[in-house]
């Protein structure tokens, strides 16, 4: 006999509807406000106190325009640059580099054969080097990120020394001489190797090549900062502490570590134009080992995975030296001292990354009863009837990449 | 994105056929055969290893089978890697508890929507306005699944800080974030006191009703008997017993190896 009512559907059909914002969750039942004042939440207030520090490092000239301060503090800036690179690899995705100053040598040999060899100007070049230093990412990282990570320090370690190697072995680099009379920055007509005056003011080309390297620099801390807090920094997180689990939810860990490599692979290589530019020369002896240990040391010193914390690594690792000079021969091994009593005393880091002010407490997210069930009865909670202003049509966050 | 369980949703959304797992001489999981209907829950108990966490490993992806298949929603995934089954919308829980230490709660949950999130680096570089959605739409969601499960402490907080109840609810949470069609719990209420455990078999029944099917491992017998529609008994790596939890209980191989061997 047919059936003159349809059947009633599954009692699921459409059990589960996507929130306003079109993800398959049921609404928060409860609401979320912020407390305390707005310029003590954590997010504006650090956000504030990084302008200030970029203010103040672009603003330097201004301070002083001693030549020998200035090249300290352009090289300053470039470790900051370098050490946000190596922060991607080891303090957010967890990869231990042993050989990250490769792409510092890279971006630094590829834009000085370019400017020397080539007569490239910068415009043309800089995308040259970043498809160079995705390419070294990919060759380096492709087959090492496979293995364990104990095993990725050892190969790391290798191919860092088989660049520099590389480079003293061969003609195109220039051999054990390397290459001289890299250019600086030239674009838009602003050429950085003449004295530029802008409203009576003459800025030597170190002095406006220090600020292009600040604000080179401003711009790399703050998108490595940015892709930490977005869907892939939290997928490399997530394999750096745990990568079971990171798997588990969907997170393909080799392609997550490989992205993470590049990222760093490209910072690195930007950091070393910067550098080739600055010195206007580079040699194979720039890229020993101990280059490579020192930004790593910046970022463990600092605090592996913050912004803070590795830039306050860069500057102590890059400035220290500078200012014991005062001890005479004796300064390395009383900076080594030094670090090794930081690291004993704080072993996370001067800034961990799980840290907060303690003046920034006191902000924090409170829920707010919305519902009035909410004494905790979940399977009231759980029927999802949609509400007033549910958007059920919600464009569908597409899945895959 | 995974479609509406309904009407597209097969009969039976995971078929496990004659698996096995072998580790040198051990036989971890040796022939296990169930299934897994839409909505449906069910447990899988077994003596202290019997081989139930390993059965979810290479259910999930995480052991590759030494012998027999996996099909989920029609498709073949044995020996698929664990990302892509999660993608096609399976999730789980580990029996050790396995959240991301240095990740705020929220950022834990939000991982969850890793594969449902339309972000590209450009778009979170930039701060575009399809990044600001994407962020905007998972907090909203992962604070959706927090609620759900009933966790009460701050979203902000780190996981070492939380008392393992709550720990254990975010767990679920983050499983959960993944919308999956399947979820498996690997002995969620180990460690839970009587009442927690209450609020569990609640969850449980809560997440049967959104539609998800829930394949469970526990030791709590009232628990296991109280909640499922079905349970798979398994010893040394063999399925000895699979059916409801009347007959599984007066099943006497079940008594023998399992009731039979329990201290106490
Ligand atoms: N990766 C592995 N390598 C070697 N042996 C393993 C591995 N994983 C599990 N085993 C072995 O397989 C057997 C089953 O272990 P499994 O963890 O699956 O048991 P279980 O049923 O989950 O037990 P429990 O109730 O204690 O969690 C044990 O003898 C264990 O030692
Ligand atoms: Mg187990």
């Amino acid at each position: 006999m047919a059936r003159l009512v349809p059947p009633p559907p599954p009692e699921h059909a459409g059990a589960r509807r996507p929130n306003v914002w079109g993800f398959m969750a049921p609404p928060p039942a409860f609401e979320r406000v912020e407390t305390g004042p707005y310029l003590l939440r954590p997010r504006v207030f650090m956000n504030a106190l990084g302008a200030i520090c970029f203010a103040f490092a672009f603003l330097l000239p201004f301070i002083t325009i001693n030549a020998y301060v200035i090249s300290i503090a352009t090289s300053a800036v470039i470790y900051i640059m370098l050490a946000s690179g190596l922060n991607i690899v080891v303090g957010y995705a967890g990869l231990l580099d042993l050989g990250y100053v490769a792409f510092f040598a890279v971006g630094a040999y590829t834009w000085g054969i370019m400017s020397t060899r080539l007569h490239w100007g910068m415009i043309e070049s800089i995308p040259v080097v970043l498809a160079i230093c995705v390419v070294a990412g990919i060759v380096i990282g492709g087959p090492t990120l496979r293995l364990r990570s104990d095993y990725l320090a050892i190969v790391t370690l290798g191919f860092g020394e088989i660049i520099r190697i590389t480079a003293n072995n061969i003609q195109v680099t220039g051999g054990p001489q390397g290459i001289y009379g890299i250019p600086k920055f030239s674009f838009l007509g602003l050429d950085l190797s003449v004295p530029i005056t802008i409203g009576g003011i003459v800025f030597q080309p170190a002095v406006s090549y220090y600020m292009f390297c600040v604000f080179c620099m401003a711009v790399a801390v703050l998108l490595a900062a940015r892709l930490a807090k977005g869907r892939m920094g939290r997928a490399w997180k997530a394999v750096r502490d745990d990568e079971d689990a990171a798997e588990a939810m969907g997170i393909n860990t080799y392609a997550t570590k490989l992205t993470a490599y590049i990222t760093g692979a490209v910072w690195g290589g930007m950091a070393g134009v910067l550098m080739g530019s600055h010195l206007g020369s580079v040699a194979p002896g720039s890229f020993v080992f101990l280059q490579s240990a020192l930004v790593l040391m910046a970022v463990v010193l600092g605090g592996m995975g913050s912004t803070p914390g590795i830039v306050i690594g860069a500057l102590v690792i890059s400035l220290g030296p500078e200012l014991l000079r005062g001890f005479g021969n004796g300064r390395y091994f009383l900076f080594g001292v030094l670090l090794i009593v930081c690291m004993l005393f704080r072993p996370q880091g001067v800034w961990p990354s799980t840290w907060r002010l303690p003046f920034l407490r006191s902000a924090r997210v409170e829920r707010v009863d919305i519902l009035d069930d909410s004494a905790g009865n979940l399977l009231d909670r759980t029927d999802l009837t949609p509400q007033a202003g549910d958007d059920t049509s919600a464009e569908p966050q597409g899945g895959g990449r | 994105m995974t479609d509406a369980p309904y009407p597209t949703e097969p009969a039976v959304i995971l078929q496990v056929n004659d698996l096995a797992v072998f580790f040198g001489g051990v036989r971890a999981v040796d022939g296990l055969t169930f299934s897994v209907k839409p909505r449906e829950i069910i447990s899988v108990i077994g003596p202290n290893g019997a081989g139930k966490t390993s059965a979810f490993n290479c259910i999930t992806g995480f052991y590759r089978p030494s012998r027999g298949t996996v099909i989920f929603r029609h498709e073949n995934i044995t020996g698929m890697r664990p990302s892509k089954v999660a993608r096609r919308g399976m999730s789980r829980t580990f029996q050790n508890l396995r959240l991301f230490r240095d990740m705020s709660v929220l950022d834990n949950v939000r991982t969850g929507l890793h594969a449902r999130l339309a972000e590209s680096f450009i778009d979170t570089a930039l701060h575009t306005p399809r990044y600001r959605r994407a962020e905007r739409g998972s907090i909203d969601a992962a604070r959706g699944w927090l609620d759900f499960v009933g966790y009460a402490s701050s979203e902000e907080a780190f996981v070492a800080e939380l008392p393992y109840g709550e720990q254990r609810r975010v767990e679920i949470a983050r499983a959960l974030a993944a919308d999956p069609t399947l979820l498996l719990l690997d002995e969620p209420g180990a460690g839970l006191n009587r009442n927690e455990k209450q609020g569990l078999a609640e969850l449980i029944r809560g997440i049967q009703n959104l539609g998800i099917a829930i394949v469970l491992i526990e030791h709590d017998m009232g628990l296991v008997m109280d909640i499922s529609e079905r349970v798979v008994v398994m010893n040394y790596g063999k399925e000895i017993a699979d059916g409801t939890p009347a007959e599984v209980k007066a099943d006497p191989a079940v008594i023998e190896a399992y009731l039979g061997t329990e201290e106490t």
